[in-house]
């Protein structure tokens, strides 16, 4: 347990190298891209707008980030994706713990979550439609979907790690199921959770936005699809700088969390 | 036989996972028959399993198996070649990894499938966009754990070429790459996973190709049982798929 808690600290001169080349070549890269978009942009080589210039992206960018009805598109996705991480995680949360405390369950249900996990779930959004309507309901639903899978299987696997010993205390002390769960099995499984709950927040986000493009009237995925439709491209390609930025930064947010808990430690 | 008895044997647990799914689709079955559920929202699951021969051979599953199957091998070949290949570029020159390795790491964090607007305009509602797009997602994670594969060679048989005098190119064939063979296997298996994951989600999305489409139009065609019956072929071809994957990469795999 104490070499999954160990930080590692970036080092000023990984493998020997100076950090000062490697931030150069960073910089040329970009550069080297940046030019080279812009020069495809001049070039005419490709339909006009399908590579836009720079500087209407940049344009488009900050139109979209000052315009107040893009809030209200944002605020709406991340309602849906909140919702859907709430009920997802928490479903599967508790599924992973019931089949990763059970060798018997596990063996009985584990394959078909395993099997079923990478399937691609976009595929259910017209049963989701049917069940819970056109409007929020059935993105909340996707991304519910999305998430359980990665959050159970991450949560049993974890829970099939955690020390015998602590549970043995707990169970000792008399601890009822949720003192168990709240005392013992959740701290000492937290690292596995996180991991699956950062999962988890990346396939419900793809899972409620590709819902939004296909059929939807409010949302950042409906945005998305609304550019391509009228063929604004700078708006298109805004957007998907946003959507990453903010998926990655969440991603990257949930790993810091998980190993803060390690700088603690140590 | 005891109930505990029964636990331990080794096909009980199997036995009820199989039992749970029979008797849950038992009760769907029952509470629509009972008007519990709407049969307009849920079709009997008898009506599924009835509509299964009628969506084979009316809507030509095996055509739009293949037309999937064909995109998927494309996005698949370029995925492995360029995959592997920026992992082995990754691996041979220290200072663009340590430059790039996080960038890479990010995409694959990246949800690239919402690119699929983008993808249209520029390849248009053609079969291209759907392996570009493959390819896009499959891309990352081969890119690094080609390089993982190769940088964690251990430093034994890394001497043990040197002591040989082996050329940089021997030593690449001969040592470093048989030695990483197993990590590359498990990134290729993700790979490819995420590839078809993608084609599938993007023939849905925009109404073009093989398995994915069909589910579109049966659904805009309120064939419900139709719809049913072809989420359930598509689900079962990716159990399939994930299930000959897993042993391939068990079967190719060297011992360690």
């Amino acid at each position: 347990m104490a070499q999954t808690g160990r930080l590692i600290l970036p080092a000023s001169k990984p493998f020997g190298v100076p950090l000062r080349p490697v931030t150069t070549l960073r910089i040329l890269i970009i550069a080297a891209v940046l030019v080279g978009w812009e020069a495809l942009a001049a070039s005419g080589l490709l339909y006009r707008d399908v590579v836009p210039s720079l500087l209407a992206i940049v344009r488009a960018l900050v139109a979209t980030l000052r315009d107040p009805a893009f809030y209200f598109h944002l605020g709406t996705t991340a309602y849906e994706i909140g919702i859907a991480m709430l009920i997802g995680g928490l479903s599967g949360l508790a599924v992973g713990i019931a089949l990763g405390g059970s060798k018997f369950l596990s063996r009985a249900y584990e394959a078909y979550l395993y099997y079923l996990g990478p399937c691609p779930k976009i595929i259910f959004f017209p049963i989701m439609i049917m069940w819970f309507g056109v409007g929020p309901g059935s993105k909340i639903a996707m991304g519910a979907i999305s998430c359980f899978f990665p959050v159970a299987l991450n949560a049993a696997g974890g829970m099939r790690e955690i020390d015998k010993v602590l549970i043995r205390v707990g169970r000792s002390f008399r601890a009822s199921t949720w003192q168990m769960v709240s005392k013992i099995y959740l701290p000492a499984m937290r690292h596995p959770v996180i991991n699956g709950v950062r999962l988890g927040l990346g396939v419900a986000l793809i899972g409620t936005l590709l819902a939004e493009t296909k059929l939807s009237n409010r949302g950042i995925g409906f945005l998305v699809i609304q550019a391509y439709s009228i063929f604004n491209m700078p708006q298109m390609y805004a957007l998907l700088i946003i959507l990453f930025v903010i998926s990655i930064g969440a991603n990257s947010l949930i790993g810091r969390i998980g190993r803060l808990d390690s700088i603690k430690r140590n | 036989m005891t109930a505990v008895a029964l636990a331990r044997t080794r096909f009980a647990p199997a036995a009820l996972g199989l039992f749970s799914f029979v008797v849950l689709i038992a009760l769907v079955e029952l509470l629509i028959r009972i008007g519990l559920i709407n049969r307009f929202i849920v079709p009997m699951p008898s009506d599924i399993i009835a509509a299964f021969p009628r969506v084979v051979v009316e809507e030509h599953v095996l055509q739009r198996f293949l037309l999937t199957a064909s995109e998927a091998f494309s996005a698949s070949i370029l995925v492995t070649i360029f995959g592997v290949a920026g992992g082995v570029l990754l691996h041979r020159y220290r200072l663009l990894r340590l430059a790039t390795e996080t960038w890479v790491a990010a995409v694959a964090a990246a949800p690239l499938v919402l690119m699929y607007p983008l993808y249209l305009v520029i390849f248009g509602r053609s079969a291209l966009t759907i392996v570009m797009m493959g390819f896009t997602a499959g891309l990352a994670p081969i890119v690094l754990k080609t390089l993982e594969g190769l940088s964690g060679t251990r430093r034994v048989l890394i001497n043990v070429g040197r002591s040989f005098s082996l050329t940089a190119s021997q030593q690449f064939w001969k040592i470093l790459f048989p030695a990483a063979l197993p990590t590359i296997f498990v990134g290729l298996r993700l790979g490819l996973i995420f590839s078809l994951i993608n084609i599938v989600g993007v023939e849905f999305l925009i109404n073009f190709g093989g398995l994915g489409q069909l589910i579109n139009e049966l659904a805009e065609r309120y064939d419900l049982p139709g719809t049913y019956a072809a989420i359930c072929f598509v689900i079962l071809v990716s159990i399939c798929v994930f299930i000959i994957m897993e042993r391939l990469e068990r079967w190719l795999r060297p011992a360690d």
